[in-house]
Order: C-alpha cells, then sequence, then structure tokens
C-alpha cells in the first residue's frame, strides 16, 4: 500500500500515460475526429512522461511495498520508450493514411503497450514483468495486424501472436519454478540471495525457461523464426516500435533479473548468453546480405544487434549495463529513423520497400538520401556515430571479463554488416533511379526523421557525457 | 494434502507442459495449436498452485489469478486475430500461412 | 490408501490422459472438449490442493467462459481441412516429439534430483489458509494492487484490439 501521497507524484510517469489511456478512449468514443486529436495528445502525453521521468532520475525510490521501481535505470528507460514511441507516432500520421488504417486505435494501443514496458522497466516483483510484457505483447499483437484488409498483416499478426504466446507459456513456467525455489516473487530478494539460489536446480531450471522465453521477446537466434515475417509484414511504423522499444523492454527486464550478477554474482548464465549472441550476431549479419527488401534486411539486422546487446549479458559487469543502455538508446533512435525514411518511401500495398525503389533517391530528395546515409552508417557501427560507441562499450565490458573470442566475433559480423549497410547508401548515391515514383515527403514524419538523426549525432559526438549520467544513474 | 508427495503434481505438470509443446510444434490449426498452448499455461499454473500450497503462502495462486486474466485477454486478442485470417484466406491451417518460413 | 491418493491417482490420470487425447485428434472441437476435460480435472486437484478459490475460477474462467469461446469460434469458422490438420512431413512429427520427450525427461529428473519437498515442511494448516478466498483477496488489494491496476488495462487494450480487429464494419 502506498505510504504516503509522495508516491504516487513519484510514479507520475506512469499516472500520465495510464490516464492517458482513459481519456484517449473518452475522446474516441465522444468524437468523431479522435484520429486528429489523438496522435497530438499522445505526443503530448508521451513528452511529458519523458521528461518528468528524466527531472526525477535522482528520486530512486522503490513504491507500493516492493512492487515499482521508479528513477534511475527505469527513469532512463522511460525516456527511451517515450521519446520513441513519440517519434513513431509523429510518423505514423500521415503514413495511416496511406496504410488505410486511419484509426484512432491505433494510438490508444500504442500508449497502452508503452504503459506495460514501462512497468516492466520500472519491475520489482516478477508479476510485474509478467503483466507489464502481456501488456506491452497483447499490444504488439494487434498493432501488428491493425489493418485486417491485408493479407501480409494479418499473416505477421498471427506469427506474433502465436510465437509470442509460446513463448509466454515458457516464461510463466521458467516463473512457476523460480518461485518453487525461491518462496516468492520479490525480486529484492532474488537478487540477494542469488549466489544462495544458483545451486538450486530447480531455481537454475526455471530460470533458463525464464530465459528462452526471453530470447524469443528479443529476437535471438534460435529463436528468431518470427522475426523477417513480422517486421516486413507489419505496418512500419509498427516495426519500428516494436523492434526498439519492445527490444529494449526485453532487455531492460533481463537485466533486473540478472541484477545480482551485474554486482558481482558469478555468472551462470554465461555460456547460455555467449552462445546465443554469438549465433544471432552472426546469423543476423550473413543473412542480412542475400536480401533486398529493406524492411527484411532491417528485421536480420535487428537480429544481429540484439546478439551485440547479448554480448553485454554475458560479460555481466557493471560497465555492460551501461554499455547495454546507451546501445539500446543508439539503437532506438537510429533505427525509428530508418524505418520512418523507409515509411515516407513507401508506397501503396507495401509497394516501394526494396532497395531497387532506394536507387537514386539522392536525385528525388537530397535530405531523406543524406539522414538515410547518416542511419545506415550508424547502424554500421562507423565512428563517430551513436552505432559505434554502442558497440565499442559493449565489445570492452566483454574483454573485462575475458570474453575475448566473443569482442572478436562482433568485431567480424560488424565488419561483414557494413557490406548491407553501406549497399543501400551506395544505390541511393551512385545508381540511376530505376522506379520512376514521386515521394509524397509528409512534414511530421520528416520532423521527426531530422529529431533521429539529431540525436544520433548527439549521442555521436558526446557519447561520454551520456555515459557519465549512465553510470552515475546505475550505481 | 500432505500424503502425497510434491513430486507427483510437478511430474504432472511437466508431463503435460511437454505435451503442449508438442502439440505447439505438429498441429496444424492455429485454433488447436492455440489450444495447446493454452495447455502450456495451465501445467505452470499447477506447478504454482502446488508449490503455493506446499510452502503455504498465497503468493503463488495470486499469480494464477493474473495468469488466467492474461489468458483470458490473450484469447480474446488471438481468436480476434485468427477471425481476421479467416475472413481473407479462408483457413487457419499454419502451413498455408506458412508460418516458419526462414 | 487413503482416499486423498485415489482421488490424485484418478484426476491426475485424466488429466495426463486428456491432454495426449487432445493433441492428436485430427478433429478441432474433439480437440476443445477434451481439453475442457483437462481442465476439470485441474480443478479438482486444485481442491485435493487446498486452492479453493483457484478450483472454482479455474472452472468458471477457464472451463466456463474461455473454452466456450474457443468453441464458439470453432463452430464458427468451420473449418473444412480436418484430415489435414496434423503434420504430413514424418520428420517434423519425430522432431517435435523428441524436443517435447527432451523437455519432459530433463524437468522430471531435475524436480526429482532437486529434492524440492525436502527442504519444505507442508503444513495442512497454513495451505488451507493460503487457498481461502481473504487469503487471495487481501493480497490482491494490497501488496499487488498495482499489477491488478496493469490487469485493467491489460483487459481494456485487449477489449479494444479484439474490436479493432474483428468489428465487421469498422469504418
Amino acid at each position: 500500500m502506498p505510504q504516503n501521497n509522495y508516491e504516487y507524484f513519484l510514479l507520475m510517469p506512469q499516472l500520465i500515460i495510464a490516464v492517458g489511456i482513459v481519456l484517449s478512449v473518452l475522446i474516441e468514443i465522444t468524437t468523431k475526429k479522435s484520429e486528429q486529436i489523438l496522435p497530438w495528445l499522445s505526443i503530448a502525453l508521451f513528452v511529458a512522461a519523458a521528461f518528468d521521468s528524466v527531472f526525477n532520475i535522482n528520486q530512486n525510490f522503490v513504491l507500493f511495498g516492493g512492487m515499482i521501481e521508479v528513477g534511475g535505470k527505469p527513469a532512463i528507460f522511460n525516456f527511451i520508450f517515450n521519446i520513441g514511441a513519440a517519434l513513431v507516432v509523429l510518423s505514423s500520421i500521415d503514413y495511416l493514411k496511406k496504410y488505410g488504417t486511419y484509426y484512432g486505435e491505433y494510438y490508444i494501443l500504442v500508449q497502452s503497450s508503452v504503459l506495460g514496458m514501462m512497468v516492466m522497466s520500472g519491475a520489482k516483483d516478477i508479476l510485474m514483468i509478467f503483466m507489464g510484457l502481456e501488456l506491452m505483447s497483447i499490444c504488439f499483437y494487434v498493432l501488428a495486424g491493425i489493418n485486417r484488409k491485408k493479407l501480409s498483416a494479418n499473416e505477421a499478426s498471427m506469427k506474433y501472436f502465436l510465437l509470442g504466446a509460446f513463448a509466454t507459456g515458457f516464461i510463466v513456467y521458467g516463473i512457476a519454478l523460480i518461485y518453487g525455489a525461491t518462496g516468492t516473487t520479490s525480486i529484492q530478494n532474488l537478487v540477494e540471495n542469488f549466489v544462495t539460489y544458483s545451486s538450486n536446480i530447480i531455481f537454475v531450471l526455471g530460470f533458463v525457461f525464464f530465459l528462452i522465453g526471453f530470447s524469443f521477446k528479443i529476437a535471438a537466434v534460435p529463436f528468431h523464426m518470427w522475426v523477417p515475417d513480422v517486421y516486413q509484414g507489419s505496418a512500419t511504423t509498427v516495426t519500428s516500435l516494436m523492434s526498439t522499444t519492445g527490444k529494449a523492454a526485453a532487455f531492460s527486464v533481463l537485466m533486473i533479473m540478472l541484477s545480482a550478477v551485474f554486482s558481482g554474482a558469478s555468472n551462470v548464465f554465461r555460456p547460455y548468453f555467449a552462445t546465443i549472441s554469438a549465433l544471432s550476431m552472426l546469423f543476423g549479419s550473413i543473412v542480412a546480405i542475400s536480401q533486398t527488401n529493406l524492411k527484411r534486411m532491417l528485421a536480420y539486422s535487428s537480429i544481429s544487434h540484439a546478439g551485440y546487446m547479448a554480448i553485454g549479458l554475458a560479460a555481466g559487469n557493471l560497465f555492460s549495463v551501461a554499455g547495454i543502455i546507451f546501445y539500446l538508446a543508439a539503437y532506438a533512435f537510429m533505427n525509428i529513423g530508418a524505418f520512418t525514411i523507409i515509411s515516407i518511401v513507401e508506397g501503396e500495398n507495401d509497394s516501394k520497400t526494396d532497395l531497387n525503389s532506394f536507387a537514386g533517391l539522392n536525385a528525388k530528395s537530397p535530405i531523406l538520401a543524406a539522414s538515410m546515409a547518416l542511419f545506415m552508417f550508424a547502424l554500421a557501427g562507423i565512428p563517430p556515430l551513436a552505432g559505434f560507441f554502442g558497440k565499442y562499450y559493449v565489445f570492452i565490458s566483454a574483454i573485462q571479463s575475458n570474453l575475448t573470442w566473443l569482442a572478436i566475433l562482433g568485431v567480424l559480423s560488424s565488419v561483414i554488416s557494413v557490406y548491407f549497410y553501406i549497399r543501400v547508401v551506395v544505390f541511393m548515391y551512385f545508381k540511376g533511379s530505376v522506379e520512376d515514383f514521386e515521394i509524397q515527403i509528409s512534414p511530421y514524419s520528416l520532423t521527426a526523421v531530422i529529431i533521429t538523426a539529431l540525436l544520433i549525432l548527439v549521442f555521436g559526438i558526446l557519447p561520454d557525457t551520456l555515459m557519465n549520467v549512465i553510470t552515475s544513474v546505475i550505481r | 494434502m500432505s500424503s502425497i508427495p510434491m513430486e507427483y503434481y510437478l511430474i504432472l505438470s511437466a508431463f503435460m507442459f511437454s505435451v503442449g509443446v508438442a502439440g505447439v510444434l505438429i498441429r496444424r490449426n492455429a485454433i488447436v495449436v492455440f489450444m495447446c498452448i493454452e495447455l502450456m499455461l495451465n501445467s505452470a499454473n499447477l506447478t504454482l498452485v502446488t508449490f503455493s500450497s506446499y510452502l503455504g503462502n498465497s503468493i503463488g495462486q495470486v499469480f494464477v489469478f493474473f495468469v488466467m486474466t492474461v489468458a483470458a485477454a490473450e484469447a480474446a486478442v488471438g481468436l480476434a486475430i485468427i477471425i481476421a485470417i479467416f475472413r481473407n484466406k479462408k483457413t487457419v491451417n499454419i502451413d498455408e500461412i506458412n508460418i516458419f518460413k526462414w | 490408501m487413503n482416499i486423498q491418493i485415489i482421488l490424485f491417482i484418478v484426476l491426475a490420470s485424466v488429466a495426463a490422459v486428456s491432454s495426449v487425447v487432445m493433441i492428436t485428434r485430427k478433429n478441432a472441437v474433439i480437440s476443445a472438449v477434451f481439453l475442457v476435460l483437462n481442465f476439470f480435472a485441474l480443478a479438482g486437484l486444485y481442491l485435493l490442493l487446498n486452492a479453493q478459490f483457484i478450483a472454482v475460477v479455474q472452472i468458471i474462467v477457464y472451463a466456463g467462459a474461455i473454452m466456450v469461446l474457443f468453441l464458439f469460434v470453432l463452430m464458427l469458422l468451420n473449418t473444412e481441412t480436418e484430415h489435414k490438420l496434423f503434420v504430413d512431413k514424418r520428420a517434423i512429427k519425430f522432431f517435435s516429439i523428441l524436443v517435447s520427450a527432451f523437455v519432459f525427461v530433463q524437468v522430471a529428473y531435475l524436480i526429482f534430483f532437486g529434492h524440492p519437498s525436502r527442504t519444505l515442511t507442508p503444513d495442512e494448516a497454513a495451505s488451507v489458509k493460503a487457498g481461502t478466498i481473504q487469503a487471495i483477496g487481501q493480497q490482491l488489494y494490497t501488496n499487488y494492487i498495482i499489477p491488478f491496476e496493469i490487469a485493467g488495462f491489460l483487459l481494456l487494450a485487449a477489449t479494444i484490439g479484439a474490436l479493432v480487429l474483428a468489428k465487421k464494419k469498422f469504418e
């Protein structure tokens, strides 16, 4: 129970979104023009929640009898989720008309999924993780298939739903075994007695089931089979939401569950993470080479990025936490930028997402080509852009934990991945236009692109300042 | 309760969980696959209730309550998705929907 | 043999057999009916475990509401291709059974190996108390109030989602 009203004040970011959802439902019911009001309401809510969490970043407390943590690490995650979602909503305004789903419900579902993510990142009880995860996932299942007239969207939604629910089964069974071994669902207790529990075979078994379920959610090999189809079949803005903020939320949960490891306990699960990260990095980078559809290519690239981030989980030291958070933030913004540009170029019925549609983009729109090139360089990890520092910090943390082989594999697969990222740039600048079509640049989407591009540059120019903020918070 | 060893319940739930996993992998009808997932959730519920009862604390049963809520929500959304795909494709067979394509 | 053990054997075998029957029937409606049977057996097991509230909810919510929804959709869609519902390829079937057998053997082995009951001293009175509506309600509205609120948002989102996906004339 809340000790005093101050607890509600500290929970403000979550409450803003929660009240916003109810308000949006009321607007949706009462007005006819909800699809014009709701995007701006959502953006206002997201920005308010993001800045509220950042301003209260030093107010690090656990509220409601050990249920939810505010301030500190969750505050950084809330910032990533909310700003990411605000950018996605900004880029959806005109895209949804083109896509044929000009509904107000879209924005309510985006808000609900963000609420789920915020619950996950602040969870201090396994039940909170579960509820947040399900709130987020159910919204994503629906968002993936929001255009129910389109078969590709239906299939994407169905694949995502069946495999997501399958993963949920593993997660619940894992939680059941963890509960049996520990007698409680409190994460505080789990962190304090992690060393004792890791000799309990039932606990380790439950934890492995839990990790398998979450490997589905972060899209790591060998649990990746849904990723390419779902990312390609869903609406582009929805893909950008679930590939960035959804992944960040899943990683935040893994970091919460493993926080004992990060503060010094021996990492029992290192072989597991090392394996999935090595497989994901190499598989994602190699298969992406043969893709000609940009959405599908970015899906495989998202698999390999999950691999790079999992290096940090395998390393399991305090520096790797900061590295993963920095990487997630950088990845979120560069991916949202890239997907927003795809959503601008995309035509009706999922057309114009091929590499050929981007040929000669520079002649059609120099600003789009330039920012796409920036995002591709950042995703490839070319210094001095944000993506480079993300990888750099994670690799350093691996070397600190004597996982040099994993860092070398990471560098190797980054080198492979440069090929398919640079190919996009080559198509845009050095090839003549193959398909003749006009690009209708929406001012809202363009604003989103410019904001993300600026964020990437800031992250690249001032990595140390941001890392200092992150490290000071996680201590 | 105490005359039955706890392991019996746990083995039963492990068995049901494995049957659920096998069902998800074998069956091709999307609705049946979803029912197999419900079976997996129920076996997890059995584990939770067993532990809760033998530990003598009610947290596990509270958890089961939430799992049931989630299962109901998932059923509503999942069946809506299946109906949406059936309207367009006139089938709920996963093979024709190409679910495990590379 | 006391009555509890007999009840356990009966209910557990019903649960196990009905789950196997459920995944091997070609007709989806029969599968659903066997799943309902499985849920009833589980409700009986919950009663044996002194979890009265969960047992009742299991029947009302799971067997009563969720499975009726499943059956309703099955009847509504009335899929014709039932003879093809099983995997034709032997390799996949074999692989699937292998995977699940592996999962089962591993979990079962570890459960026996881990001796969960040896570290626990079952207390009948505490167990009865834990399963009452009072105990669960008290937890739900004090410690677990935030997840409870989240469950409300979850159901709201699911309602909106189902509406978006399945309503006939949306515009």
